[in-house]
């Protein structure tokens, strides 16, 4: 991919992750954000956090099914985005709805699953963002850079649960969500069900090559 | 990936076309009406017709209603779709004239009445009430109706009449949000509410017709609902098309959805929570902070009697 090539990706990126919070802010500014405006911010900016951090866990099965490189250059933008996303949601939520009223919060937060859900995909995320730098990386050194952020999936795996126990009987949208992340989670295990059944076989071919006469595998 | 459900059609099902050709007919010949009538925009929603009422002041709160544009575009109205924007948006769907409601069941004189009789039976009060919905916001709407009292007692129920049973509208032509998607129906239709006798035949029981000085706008249950203000607002029925008057407590739809968070009696009670969330305070539509929940929606007054020794902790 050339280098022009892979700047348009990142503006096209920029502008989409960009416009619903652009949208949000015209609407604002119009007064046209219906008659419960704070649930209406709060629900569009909880929707695109789903939908980005969806996005970006959805870079690797795309190389896995595909065979393409490319969308890795964008998981980490897409990753900032959806933290972006979660802290104004996470904003609105205290400050907006609840105006600072920190121990009503709180409650709320130990005692209704789907905000400890939604409080544990927030936190999972913030080592995410803050280890993000190529030069935090260098530091942490890949392996445990790998490691920290397979947090991703945690936080995508409570941010689904939060829609699901959220939403009232009857609203189907959290199940759409939830098959995708299901989709991309089974890809991404059948993967790695597949590398640990070849290097179990690779290794089982390395500890008996006597049993095997030679003149059945020339080229090994 | 394979998805097994139940076809959602049976040969029965499928309109005879000699039947939908006449209806083209009939939807042609509309149409040419239409256009020999200037006047009338097909684009437009139609104009909701002004209804008269005499403001009953004793039973209404002081409490600065609501914009009706609010109240007309945030609904929960599920018959059109979980969104609160559906049933404003879908709202043209629902043909509220002509209809009917029956009223039947445990009583001496059964009825069905036609909405237009109905709407003439008995004088038209205007009542502002606020209305709690379950999801923790509330509104305060300038309602017109008539007690629920009134009608009841021109059927007379009989002495096995313990509750009455409300039943919505059942036509997935008209009410979109019927008709089952990929993950299933949103609720087991029809819509079926319902309420002890003693609730049903309590003054501020208002079957309701019109609000804002209009008759419903089909987004809030056109052509006749009732408003039930002490309980939460999924209990008041919309589009009802049956009234029936029961021995035994109605399976109502949201119990049958979900029993341990929508009771039969749901009254409005800021020390029960809802399992998920609290009710302790709610968001009137229009301000800013969040305000407390009264007992009963602040009707405690009048009807916490019809709960004298009652456990509401158990009987949510």
């Amino acid at each position: 991919m050339t280098r022009t090539a892979r700047i348009a990706l990142k503006v096209a990126v920029w502008g989409i992750c960009l416009a619903p919070l652009t949208l949000l802010a015209y609407r604002a500014w119009t007064d046209d954000l219906g008659a419960n405006p704070i649930s209406f911010i709060t629900n569009t900016l909880g929707d695109w956090t789903l939908r980005i951090l969806l996005a970006s866990l959805a870079m690797t099965p795309l190389r896995i099914l595909f065979g393409l490189s490319w969308p890795i250059t964008l998981r980490r933008l897409l990753g900032l985005f959806a933290f972006a996303y979660v802290c104004l949601h996470f904003a609105v939520w205290s400050v907006l709805d609840f105006f600072f009223d920190w121990p009503r919060m709180w409650a709320d937060i130990v005692k209704r699953p789907y905000i400890t859900m939604g409080m544990l995909a927030l936190l999972s995320l913030i080592p995410l963002a803050v280890t993000s730098t190529t030069g935090m990386i260098r530091r942490l050194g890949a392996r445990n850079w790998t490691r920290l952020h397979r947090l991703a999936y945690l936080a995508a795996v409570c941010a689904v649960l939060h829609y699901l126990w959220l939403a009232k009987v009857g609203v189907k949208d959290p199940y759409w969500y939830a098959a995708v992340l299901v989709l991309l989670l089974g890809v991404r295990g059948w993967e790695w069900g597949r590398r640990a059944l070849r290097r179990r076989r690779d290794r089982a071919g390395a500890a008996s090559p006597a049993v095997r006469p030679r003149a059945e595998n020339p080229l090994s | 990936m394979l998805i097994r459900r139940a076809p959602r059609f049976t040969a029965s099902d499928i309109t005879d076309p000699k039947l939908y050709l006449s209806r083209r007919e009939l939807i042609s010949g509309a149409a040419a009406a239409l256009a020999m009538a200037p006047a009338l925009s097909a684009a437009a929603p139609p104009a909701l017709q002004a209804l008269s009422a005499t403001r009953n002041a004793a039973l209404s709160v002081n409490d600065t209603p609501t914009k009706a544009e609010a109240a007309m575009t945030y609904n929960n109205f599920y018959e059109f779709g979980v969104n609160k924007d559906d049933p404003s948006r879908l709202a043209h769907t629902l043909r509220p004239r002509p209809w009917t409601v029956q009223v039947d069941g445990f009583v001496n004189k059964p009825k069905t009445f036609d909405i237009d009789e109905l709407t003439r039976l008995f004088p038209l009060e205007e009542r502002v009430y606020s209305l709690r919905c379950v999801e923790a916001w509330s509104m305060v709407i300038p309602w017109i109706g008539f007690p629920l009292a009134s009608l009841l007692k021109r059927v007379e129920p009989n002495g096995q009449a313990k509750y009455v049973e409300f039943t919505t509208l059942l036509d997935p032509n008209q009410f979109p949000g019927q008709k089952p998607g990929l993950f299933g129906s949103s609720l087991d239709w029809p819509y079926v509410e319902g309420l002890r006798l003693d609730e049903a035949m309590h003054p501020l029981t208002l079957l309701t017709v019109g609000m804002y000085g209009k008759v419903l706008p089909n987004q809030n249950g056109a052509p006749v609902r009732v408003v039930v203000p002490w309980k939460y607002g999924f209990k008041s029925a919309k589009s009802i098309v049956r009234i029936r008057l029961v021995s035994e407590q109605p399976k109502t739809a949201w119990e049958k959805a979900a029993p341990q968070e929508y009771g039969f009696y749901s009254n409005v009670n800021p020390a029960v929570s809802h399992p998920r969330w609290s009710q302790a305070d709610e968001r009137r539509l229009g301000e800013f902070r969040r305000r407390p929940t009264l007992p009963f929606n602040g009707y405690a007054e009048q009807v916490a009697s019809l709960y004298a020794g009652m456990d509401l902790k158990k009987n949510y």
